[in-house]
C-alpha cells in the first residue's frame, strides 16, 4: 500500500478508535444499569407538563440562510489554501490574484451585509 | 541502538496499535485533567469555594466517582426518537475528536501519523474538526424534543459561523510557515527570526497576534463554552441538544466537550506556540520525543485555562451578538490578516 493511503487508513483507524471508545463505556454500562422503562419515563421532557405538539416544529429560517451563506465561504477558503503554502513562488502575481479573489469574496459578504442577511431579527 | 530505531522496526499494524493506544490515553487523561484542574478547581476557587474534597486527595478521584455513578444509571431512549439517529450521536461526536487529535505532534518521533512521509496536515484537521456539527445536530433532530432541536440548530449556526474565522486565521500562519504539515510548522517556527533575530525561533503568536486572538475566540465558540453557550444555555433551553440524554450517553458527551478543548488548545499551541520545541534544543533532537510531550501538555493546560477563565467571567452573548461577531468583525478582520500577512510575506 502506497504512503498515501496508508496515512488515510491511520486516520480511518483512529476515527474506528473514537467510536469503539464510545461502544466500550455503554457496553459496560449495559452490565450495570438497570432497565426498567415506564410511559412517564419515556415521555419527552418538556419543564415537567405533558409535552404537546410536534415535536419537530419549525425553525427559523436564519439557521438556513446562514447555513447557505457558509458553504459559499467554506468552499471559497479551500482555495485560499494552496495559495498560502506556494505564495513565496508566486511572489507578487500570486498576491495581486489573491486580493482580487479576496476583494471578491468581500464583495459576495457585503452584498450579503447590505440585502440584511447577517441581521438577525 | 535507540528506541526510535526499534519502534521503527516493527510493522505497520503494531506500530498504528502502539499510537492508538497513546492517543487513547492522552485524550483521556488529559481531558480528565483538565476537568478536575479547570472545571473542579480552579473554577471553585475563583467563586470562594473548595470543589470536591471527598473522593481521593483534594478531590481528584471525583471524575472517576462520576464515571461510576453514571455507568450505573439507566440509557434512557424517549419513546418518539429517532432511534438510530439518537443513539449514533455520541458516537460521532467522539469519533470527531480522535479524528482531531490525528494531525496534532508532540515530538520528532511522537506523532500519530508519520508527519515526514504523508501529505496529511492542519488542513484535514480542520475539515474533520467539523464533523462534530454532524453529532450535535443528530443528537438535536433524534431526541424529537422542543429544547433538543433548538439547541441543535442554534449549536449549528454557531459552530458553522465561527469555523469560517477560525480556517481564515490558520491561514496567516500557513503564509508564514509556507506548509501545511503540522511538524513542518513547528520547525518553521523554531527556525524562525524576527528582524534577525532567532533566539526563541519565531512562535507565530508574536507575528500572528491578530489570527492568535481570532482564533482563540472562534475555539471558545467551537467548544460551546461561555459567552457562547447559547446551544446548551441551561436556563432557557435545559442543556439544549443534551437535554433527553441520560447516564453513561449524557457523560460521553461531557467527556467530548473536555477532550475536544485539550485537542483544540493542542492545535492552537502547535500552530502559534511553537508545538513541541524549547528554545535553545534542537527540535529534531532525540530527547524531544520525551520532552515534547511534556512541553505540549503545560501548554495545552495553560490554554485551556484561558478557555475556562472567560466561560466563568463572561455573561452569555444573544444569538443576534453572536452572529453578528461572527460575521460583521471576525470574519473581515480575518481576511484583512490575510491580506497583510501576504504583502509583508512577498516584501520582506
Amino acid at each position: 500500500m502506497s504512503d498515501f493511503l496508508r496515512s488515510y487508513l491511520t486516520v480511518g483507524i483512529f476515527g474506528l478508535a473514537g467510536v469503539a471508545l464510545v461502544a466500550v463505556f455503554l457496553g459496560l454500562g449495559r452490565i450495570f444499569r438497570p432497565s426498567n422503562p415506564t410511559e412517564q419515563k419515556l415521555t419527552s421532557y418538556e419543564s415537567g407538563v405533558d409535552p404537546t405538539g410536534d415535536m419537530w416544529s419549525q425553525a427559523n429560517i436564519r439557521y438556513y440562510v446562514f447555513a447557505l451563506l457558509f458553504v459559499m465561504f467554506d468552499v471559497e477558503a479551500v482555495f485560499i489554501f494552496p495559495w498560502a503554502t506556494r505564495l513565496e513562488f508566486y511572489k507578487m502575481f500570486g498576491l495581486i490574484e489573491m486580493a482580487i479573489f479576496i476583494y471578491i469574496l468581500l464583495l459576495g459578504l457585503l452584498y450579503a451585509w447590505r440585502k440584511g442577511m447577517l441581521r438577525w431579527v | 541502538m535507540s528506541t526510535t530505531q526499534v519502534f521503527a522496526e516493527l510493522a505497520y499494524w503494531q506500530q498504528t496499535g502502539i499510537r492508538v493506544g497513546a492517543a487513547l490515553a492522552a485524550v483521556l487523561l488529559v481531558a480528565g485533567a483538565l476537568v478536575y484542574m479547570h472545571l473542579f478547581k480552579a473554577v471553585s476557587f475563583m467563586q470562594s469555594r473548595l470543589g470536591p474534597m471527598e473522593a481521593g486527595p483534594y478531590g481528584s478521584l471525583q471524575l472517576l466517582a462520576e464515571v461510576g455513578k453514571h455507568i450505573q444509571k439507566e440509557d434512557i431512549f424517549p419513546a418518539k426518537a429517532d432511534r438510530f439517529v439518537f443513539g449514533a450521536a455520541p458516537f460521532v461526536v467522539l469519533a470527531s475528536t480522535f479524528l482531531l487529535v490525528v494531525v496534532v505532534p508532540a515530538g520528532p518521533d511522537a506523532w500519530f501519523i508519520d508527519h515526514h512521509n504523508s501529505d496529511l496536515g492542519i488542513y484535514l484537521g480542520l475539515a474533520v474538526s467539523s464533523v462534530s456539527v454532524l453529532g450535535i445536530l443528530m443528537a438535536g433532530w433524534g431526541s424529537s424534543n422542543k429544547y433538543s432541536l433548538l439547541g441543535g440548530l442554534r449549536a449549528t449556526g454557531q459552530l458553522i459561523a465561527y469555523e469560517l474565522p477560525l480556517i481564515l486565521a490558520v491561514v496567516g500562519v500557513v503564509i508564514q510557515a509556507g506548509t501545511m504539515n503540522m511538524a513542518d510548522i513547528v520547525y518553521a517556527q523554531a527556525n524562525g527570526e524576527i528582524f534577525g533575530l532567532g533566539i526563541v525561533g519565531n512562535p507565530y503568536i508574536l507575528t500572528q497576534g491578530v489570527a492568535f486572538i481570532i482564533f482563540l475566540i472562534a475555539m471558545q465558540a467551537e467548544l460551546a463554552q461561555a459567552p457562547f453557550d447559547m446551544p446548551v444555555a441551561e436556563s432557557e433551553l435545559v442543556t439544549g441538544y443534551m437535554t433527553e440524554y441520560s447516564g453513561m450517553r449524557f457523560l460521553l458527551f461531557f467527556i467530548g466537550e473536555f477532550a475536544t478543548a485539550g485537542v483544540f488548545a493542542a492545535v492552537a499551541s502547535v500552530l502559534f506556540l511553537g508545538g513541541w520545541y524549547i528554545p535553545g534544543i534542537d527540535p529534531g533532537a532525540d530527547v524531544m520525543n520525551l520532552l515534547g510531550p511534556l512541553v505540549m501538555l503545560v501548554k495545552i493546560v495553560g490554554l485551556t485555562f484561558l478557555v475556562f477563565w472567560t466561560r466563568f467571567t463572561m455573561p452569555r452573548f444573544r444569538e443576534d451578538q453572536l452572529q453578528r461577531l461572527a460575521w460583521k468583525f471576525l470574519i473581515p478582520i480575518a481576511l484583512a490578516n490575510i491580506v497583510v500577512t501576504g504583502i509583508l510575506k512577498v516584501a520582506f
